[in-house]
């Protein structure tokens, strides 16, 4: 399953972290960030709960970058 | 300017008036140290906030870290008196300039290219009952009708059942010329009605229109990353703990050297000093910025022009394509045929275009469609049974009542049928009726007036091989060929030869070259997969095309391909700048610091200056119209 969701981040950097640290978290497969759209593509595990992950997501990317936001 | 920036601004300013009041300010000491302190925090509070944060984080090798580090070790070297308040306070304060053009800058550019893509249409205008109403385009049911008024944007595809207008279709196809429509006529969505009033019944949904598609590839785009760009974020991630601990050794091992070795006293501060330096300088940002925004400008350049290339990584393998091969039928050639001479055996004479219509009514060949185009009437479905298609060579069914075979040479030799080989520079299509041969169909192709120029720019592009892949007759396969002064020709092929004639090219390719294959996209999906580049042309409506290539071109100019080829070597040849000069630049000042030639002055210079130059160097791959 593959969702997309609105980001705010301010360097391409940043945006690099974030997608590092979206990876690492367990239940997503896959992940891109797209500094350029400021659009986040996660590709979850089968059978994971996108909201649960995506709280966890949120969270990872909260630590490795202060100034970053996801629309969920 | 968002709120963000403009308070930024600010910051910058009231920053730096201190710091240069400061200069005219007599004071010496803590007092001294106190009034810096001033311009320094406004300035970098959130600097040192965000480092702070990184270190309880564990994330310790960040920008923030970096600069936190390099200028609170200058206020300590000032304390000390082997330093300059005045220093620390505008290495911060060129970093925060930086960040903010960086941040404007990429924004704006941001900004400009989506709105370029921008192609969505904002509602409908749905009839119901007769009347109009104002709708989401999603709310559109398939078979509703729609009206569309001058000026506005074709939001679903359909056929139009009432009026006549002519189309802009710049925002999908990048060609100036409006396109005309009338009542009866296929409409894509995404053109902009200029003239007329039409009505339209849609034949889509709005999330499978052709609109939808383009958006859904071209956003997609920027996130199938380039080896460039996978190569610029493993750098980052190794490049700054390097020279961080690059300048650790700079701090500490000169000065024991010096001690321990020569005898001489440490110079702890100079050393120091020069460490710091290293930290400023080591910071990816004009790297990870630039390279990424010269794709996503190059990718928003190349779709104004109507071609839309849907990831980084085929813009890189498009820059290196050395050999291109074509599919002739739509692709070189207009693809709209016509029967242009009938020769009849025996008494077959007024029955023969008749039988061969009927026989081929089922199919959607281009040529089937040009027999029954030519011979005019309608077919009466009933009268043809046991209708089979034999893939590449043609067709075979019972009409009233008489085995038909319509087809090349194959299928006649497959029938046993002793058949006429004519001389003529067309596509022969031979008929055998109740096994018996019953004559033959010449039909013949226009070249498109475009073909030679684009193969002319091709080669002018640095294309070593151009290759012509036809299933048609070896006569008019090198007939077009000559014209065109294509290398090389293949002719007869069946869609399936198309893929393995396609995979003998690919393996006579040098490692460095690519290979892209250009066709119409409708039954060439194999063979676009298969080649490193597939790339379908005309592809205004047809989803399948849009599905199975990686570059799309929306029109079916041929000159488009060159076009695309030499866009995407502007935006690699681009990405290769930024990357030799920010990675070049960042070389000789690591080397001058070190030496204690150039000071944190220079460093946050070059780390600025290099940013702003890549980040406009970036901006230039969006302008593609000399290309």
């Amino acid at each position: 399953m593959k969702k997309t969701y609105k980001i705010e981040v301010d360097c391409a950097n940043c945006a690099n972290k974030m997608e590092m640290a979206t990876k690492k978290t367990a239940g997503v497969q896959d992940a891109t960030v797209n500094f350029m759209t400021q659009k986040m593509t996660v590709e979850f595990c089968d059978g994971a709960d996108a909201v649960a992950v995506m709280k966890a997501v949120l969270k990872n990317c909260k630590k490795v970058e202060d100034d970053c936001e996801i629309y969920l | 300017m968002n709120k963000k920036q403009k308070r930024m601004l600010a910051r910058i300013l009231v920053a730096a008036v201190l710091m240069i009041g400061l200069l005219f300010v007599p004071v010496e000491g803590w007092l001294r140290f106190g009034l810096y302190m001033i311009p320094y925090l406004v300035i970098g509070y959130d600097i040192l906030k965000k480092a702070g944060k990184g270190i309880l984080r564990r994330q310790v090798f960040d920008e923030n870290f970096l600069m936190a580090v390099a200028t609170v070790g200058a206020i300590v070297l000032a304390v000390t008196g082997e330093g300059d308040y005045t220093e620390a306070v505008a290495v911060m304060l060129f970093y925060q300039v930086g960040e903010l053009f960086q941040s404007i800058a990429v924004g704006k550019s941001r900004r400009n290219i989506s709105q370029l893509m921008d192609i969505r249409p904002d509602s409908a205008n749905l009839e119901s009952d007769g009347e109009l109403l104002e709708v989401d385009p999603d709310a559109v049911e398939i078979g509703s009708v729609i009206v569309v008024r001058p000026g506005e944007k074709v939001p679903i595809d359909g056929i139009v059942i009432e009026g006549a207008s002519n189309l802009d279709t710049v925002a999908l196809t990048g060609e100036s010329l409006p396109r005309e429509v009338k009542t009866g006529e296929e409409i894509v969505s995404g053109c902009i009605n200029l003239t007329g009033l039409l009505r339209i019944r849609t034949t889509k949904a709005f999330g499978e229109s052709t609109v939808s598609k383009i958006l859904e590839l071209v956003e997609n785009a920027s996130s199938r990353k380039s080896r460039s760009e996978a190569f610029i974020s493993k750098f980052a991630r190794v490049y700054t703990p390097a020279v961080c601990y690059g300048a650790l050794a700079l701090a500490l091992l000169p000065p024991l050297f010096r001690v321990l070795a020569l005898g001489l006293s440490p110079a702890w501060g100079d050393w120091i000093y020069r460490a710091l330096t290293f930290l400023v300088i080591s910071c990816p940002c004009a790297l990870v910025i630039s390279i990424p925004l010269s794709f996503f400008a190059g990718i928003g350049g190349a779709s104004n022009a109507g071609i839309l290339i849907k990831g980084s990584n085929y813009l890189e393998t498009l820059a290196k394509t050395r050999t291109v091969v074509m599919d002739k039928t739509g692709t070189l050639t207009e693809g709209v045929f016509d029967v242009t001479e009938i020769h009849a055996k025996g008494d077959w004479e007024p029955r023969l275009l008749e039988a061969a219509a009927h026989a081929e009514s089922a199919s959607s060949h281009p040529i089937a469609r040009s027999i029954c185009r030519a011979y005019g009437k309608k077919c009466d479905a009933t009268r043809v049974k046991d209708l089979t298609e034999h893939s590449g060579n043609g067709v075979t069914a019972t009409f009233d009542g008489v085995p038909i075979a319509v087809g090349n040479a194959k299928l006649m030799e497959r029938w046993n049928i002793p058949w006429e080989e004519p001389e003529a520079a067309g596509t022969v299509i031979h008929i055998a009726m109740g096994n018996q041969y019953a004559g033959y169909l010449i039909i013949s192709d226009r070249i498109k007036e475009t073909s030679q120029a684009a193969i002319a720019s091709l080669k002018r592009a640095g294309v070593r091989r151009t290759v012509m892949l036809t299933g048609d007759n070896r006569a008019v396969a090198e007939k077009v060929a000559r014209e065109l002064e294509i290398d090389r020709v293949y002719s007869n092929l069946l869609p399936e030869d198309k893929v393995k004639q396609v995979e003998t090219l690919l393996s006579s390719e040098t490692e460095r070259g690519t290979l892209a294959f250009v066709g119409d996209g409708i039954n060439d999906a194999p063979v676009l997969s298969r080649a490193d580049v597939g790339i379908a042309m005309g592809a205004m409506g047809s989803d399948a095309a849009i599905e199975a290539a990686d570059v799309v071109l929306m029109d079916d100019d041929p000159a488009k391909i060159a076009k695309a080829i030499r866009i995407a070597r502007k935006c690699l040849s681009i990405v290769y700048q930024n990357i030799g000069f920010a990675l070049g630049v960042k070389a000789v000042c690591l080397l001058l610091g070190a030496l204690g030639i150039g000071g944190m002055w220079l460093a946050i210079f070059a780390d600025v200056g290099v940013m702003v130059l890549a980040v406009l160097n970036a901006i230039r791959a969006l302008f593609v119209k000399n290309c």
